[in-house]
Formats: C-alpha cells, sequence, structure tokens
C-alpha cells in the first residue's frame, strides 16, 4: 500500500505482482462515486462539520483595544493578567475534576464553570498583550503561538499575578466548593463594578462575566447548603474545609498598587471597596446553611508580598508544569 | 510590493453585496444546535461591506468560553466563498453580550420542533444581583409531550447554553436551553 492517497482521478496501476484483492463484502466509500457513499448522510449536507477550525485568531479581532486616558499601558495589561491569572488558574483547578467528580452531572458543572472562567482568561490575556507587549515571552522566531497562549503556557510560577486561593490543591468536593464559593462571590461583585470600567474590553468581559458568575456563585452556595445540611460527615468535611479555605480570602481584598492605579484611572476596581459585599453575602450562606462565621485569620504575606505580586505556594509550581509542558516542548506547534 | 489603493466600490454595487453577503450568512447554522441558524441564535450580529468590497460579519459569543466561535466563523467565511464572496473576515463583538432573549421566535420554534425546550424571559434585574440558594424555577413544558410536569435534573448539560430536565409525565429527559 502506498502511503498518500492518490487523486480519485488518476488511479495509482495496481502492481502487476499484487493479486487482485477479494471483493469486499462492504466495499470502502470511494468519494468520486456520482451515486455518493454510504457516509454521505452523516455529513448532513455540510461538510464542515467533520473539520471544526482548528487554527487560532486575535479573540479581540474588530475590538476597540485602544488605551483609555489616563492609564498607564503597563498598568492595565498587569491589571488584566491579575484578573487573566485568576480564571486560568481556577479554570485549570476546576478541570482536574473532570471525570473524577462525585457524580456525572457535577462533572458536568464543574467542567462548565471551568470553560466560562477559560473564556475570561483568554479575552484578558489576550488584552493584556494588546495593551503592553513586553508582557508577552518571547518566542523562538517564527511560533505560531497566540499571544494569549505566550502568556499561559510560557510565564514561569514567580510572573503570574493570581491570588493564592486559587492555586491550592483542589482537596476533597467540600473545598473545592468552598474555594468557588468565595472566588466566585469575590469576582462576581468585581465585575459588577468592573462593567463601567472606562476600558471597553473589561467592560465587555465583566458584562459578561457577571452573567456567568452569577450561576458559579448560585451552584456553589448551593452546595454549600447541601452539604452543611446533609449528613454528619458532609457537615464535618465542610467545617473543616471552611477552616482550610478561610485564610486565603483575605487577599481578595488587598490592594495591590497596580490596582489602586487603574482603580484611580477609572479602569479598575479597588478590590478593598468590594470587601463589605461580599462579606454580606457569605454571611447570608453561612446564615442559611447554619454555619458559624469562620475566624481563621490571613495567610501572610512573605515580606510583603502575596500573589498578586508573584508570591505563590508551591502547588502553583505543580499545577503549571502540567498545565505547560505539551505547549513548552512545543514552541514551534500548530494547534 | 507596489501599493495600489483599490478603487472605492460604487454605493450601489456595495449595497448589492451586502444583500448578498446577508442572504448567504443568515443561512449559516449554529454548530451545536444546527436546526437553529446564527441569525436565529441572536449571534450574528451584523454584516457589512467595506470600501474595498471586502465582507465583514460580526458575531457574538454565547458564552465567554463558547469553543464553537471558530467553527462559526470557519462556516461564515466558507459559505460567502463558495456564494462568490471570497475573502470575508469574521470579527468578535463583546457588547452587548448575548443575551438568550435574542432567540427568534422561529428559533424557538425550531427547537420544540427538535426536542428541545426553548428559553423563558430574562428576568430583569436593577441593583446587585441575588443570591440564590433555591434550584432555578422555571415554567417547563416537555417538548415531546407538552406536560408541565418536569423535574431539573441538572442546571448544567453538554454544552454551556443547556440544562437538563426530565418530564415526569411521559418520563423523557430532554435539554432545555437556559435563560442568561
Amino acid at each position: 500500500m502506498t502511503d498518500h492517497v492518490e487523486p480519485a482521478s488518476h488511479p495509482a496501476p495496481e502492481p502487476a505482482s499484487h493479486p487482485a484483492p477479494e471483493p469486499a463484502s462492504h466495499p470502502a466509500p470511494d468519494p468520486s462515486d456520482a451515486h455518493g457513499s454510504v457516509y454521505d448522510g452523516l455529513l448532513g449536507g455540510d461538510p464542515s462539520h467533520w473539520a471544526f477550525g482548528t487554527d487560532f485568531e486575535d479573540p479581540l479581532a474588530g475590538v476597540d483595544t485602544t488605551i483609555p486616558d489616563g492609564v498607564d499601558a503597563h498598568d492595565l495589561g498587569t491589571y488584566c493578567l491579575m484578573l487573566a491569572d485568576d480564571a486560568l488558574i481556577a479554570s485549570q483547578r476546576l478541570a482536574q475534576w473532570t471525570s473524577r467528580a462525585p457524580d456525572l452531572e457535577e462533572d458536568i458543572a464543574l467542567a462548565n464553570i471551568a470553560l466560562d472562567l477559560l473564556g475570561q482568561a483568554r479575552l484578558l490575556l489576550a488584552r493584556a498583550a494588546a495593551a503592553d507587549p513586553s508582557l508577552v515571552p518571547v518566542l523562538p522566531e517564527g511560533s505560531p503561538v497566540p499571544p494569549e497562549d505566550a502568556l499561559a503556557f510560557f510565564r514561569e510560577s514567580g510572573e503570574f499575578r493570581n491570588v493564592r486561593l486559587v492555586e491550592t490543591d483542589n482537596g476533597d468536593f467540600a473545598v473545592t466548593i468552598v474555594k468557588l464559593l468565595v472566588l466566585a462571590t469575590a469576582r462576581l461583585a468585581l465585575l459588577e463594578r468592573l462593567a463601567s470600567s472606562s476600558d471597553h474590553v473589561l467592560a465587555a468581559v465583566a458584562a459578561k462575566g457577571v452573567k456567568e458568575l452569577t450561576y458559579h456563585r448560585d451552584y456553589a452556595g448551593r452546595w454549600f447548603l447541601t452539604l452543611a445540611q446533609g449528613t454528619d460527615e458532609s457537615r464535618r468535611r465542610l467545617e473543616a474545609a471552611l477552616a482550610t479555605v478561610w485564610p486565603l480570602q483575605a487577599e481578595l481584598f488587598a490592594t495591590h498598587d497596580v490596582e489602586r492605579r487603574v482603580a484611580e484611572a477609572g479602569v479598575g476596581v479597588d478590590p478593598a471597596t468590594i470587601a463589605d459585599d461580599v462579606a454580606v453575602v457569605l454571611a447570608q450562606v453561612f446564615a442559611v446553611s447554619g454555619v458559624d462565621q469562620p475566624t481563621q485569620g490571613a495567610l501572610a504575606a512573605v515580606q510583603g508580598r502575596q500573589g498578586r505580586d508573584g508570591l505563590h505556594t508551591e502547588a502553583l509550581s505543580l499545577l503549571l508544569a502540567e498545565m505547560q509542558v505539551v505547549a513548552r516542548a512545543h514552541p514551534m506547534g500548530r494547534w | 510590493m507596489p501599493t495600489t489603493t483599490p478603487a472605492p466600490v460604487e454605493s450601489e454595487t456595495r449595497k448589492a453585496l451586502h444583500d448578498k453577503a446577508m442572504a448567504v450568512a443568515r443561512t449559516v447554522t449554529d454548530p451545536e444546535m444546527p436546526m437553529l441558524t446564527l441569525e436565529d441564535l441572536g449571534v450574528l450580529r451584523s454584516v457589512d461591506v467595506d470600501d474595498d468590497g471586502h465582507v465583514v460579519v460580526a458575531i457574538t459569543p454565547t458564552y465567554t468560553g463558547c469553543p464553537a466561535m471558530a467553527a462559526m466563523r470557519d462556516d461564515l467565511v466558507r459559505s460567502l466563498q463558495e456564494a462568490g464572496l471570497p475573502g470575508a473576515t469574521v470579527r468578535v463583538s463583546l457588547t452587548p453580550a448575548w443575551s438568550s432573549d435574542w432567540i427568534s421566535e422561529r428559533g424557538r420554534q425550531a427547537l420544540r420542533d427538535h426536542g428541545l425546550s426553548a428559553p423563558g424571559r430574562v428576568p430583569a434585574r436593577s441593583g446587585p444581583v441575588a443570591l440564590s440558594l433555591m434550584p432555578t424555577r422555571r415554567e417547563i413544558a416537555c417538548p415531546r409531550c407538552g406536560s408541565a410536569q418536569t423535574e431539573l435534573t441538572s442546571e448544567f448539560g453538554p454544552t454551556a447554553c443547556k440544562a437538563l430536565y426530565r418530564c415526569t409525565s411521559c418520563l423523557e429527559p430532554f435539554e432545555h436551553v437556559k435563560e442568561i
């Protein structure tokens, strides 16, 4: 057999030494047969459905990426990285539940939520790259990797700007639910305000994200209530999860210098301004669930540095090793 | 490379090109729900012809992470090319964010005809987003037998835009396109 397909109109001559094949009971489809093949019905008359587009294009094609007045481009790009990295790393963690969740419905739910966050991350990484191209890691000349992928797959852990809450291990289902509740509540409050950003991309991503975070938060809140009011074991696990996760929540509301500056410029949101609203929502969940407000203190900064400064736990390095390994092995790869 | 500016397309030609492009773009279907055209889904936002006579189509994602955007773009470009309108570009329109309210009445009927439950109206919201710790309440009729006796199986389905339901009268499971 030859290892390439001859054009149908010019069939390769059969080698003389080759015996003629026995007629098969189900002959292979001949695409040039005037009567079509048995597989034609599967095409539904639209051959494009066999080959989904796989090449990537600028996800912000046609979107106004002008940098608003009064904000430093590097600050804007860095701020976008902070918002993007929270979503990207949380998405990667949630996706790790795929095929491992307690049942199929939760498997699908967590993957759906991960996909929403990944979509937000992609747009925000693309926005970061458009605002300040110097943020994008340099790849070998001719690499087809788009800027948002370069940012996701070719930065070291110290260059990630996410809060540490999203990078820690999934733990059991209760830990994942508590982490998601805290993240979704804070991110929803933030995006509600960010929807009025003077940056067109941030405003658009935020307005759309509000719709998605609304059901992320509801999902986590409902499971929090279910676990709290379920069995003694689910209650025990939930309370243990809350004690584990609580020290990580304060970082969400600690204002970084970049956040302060972009907030002053009308482009970003100072996270300290959402703390009270988030506390009210979480207190509501705790009250309905009959769970005491946690009292654990915040995880300390290290020499004043936290996740937004690029200071992370070992968990992020391990997560990135898994997430980035294929892309890094093939910097010239076209997917 | 010599730089030559193409002659601007006459406005009459442009109008004809636009009408032709629009007629083609309206026939392109959603890759996940092929009973719906992109227009019926509310994803097709605009069709324009630029000064050089190139077609520019704008589409908006249903959900931020919608993986079907590339397939939609390819289908649009290919359909326009086959209709004699090569070189079309597809751009992303992020604002305003897509709403299930944009699904046309014809689209809703097509969903029902194919065994899917169409979304209800998105509740109007003012002020901060309210937390909802109880299952989402929807008035849903089984798309097969019409019974209102249905139960939610999962708020999340095989694609981001669908929830899973089951009819307790005819016992058939079905998908509901969510309100967003």
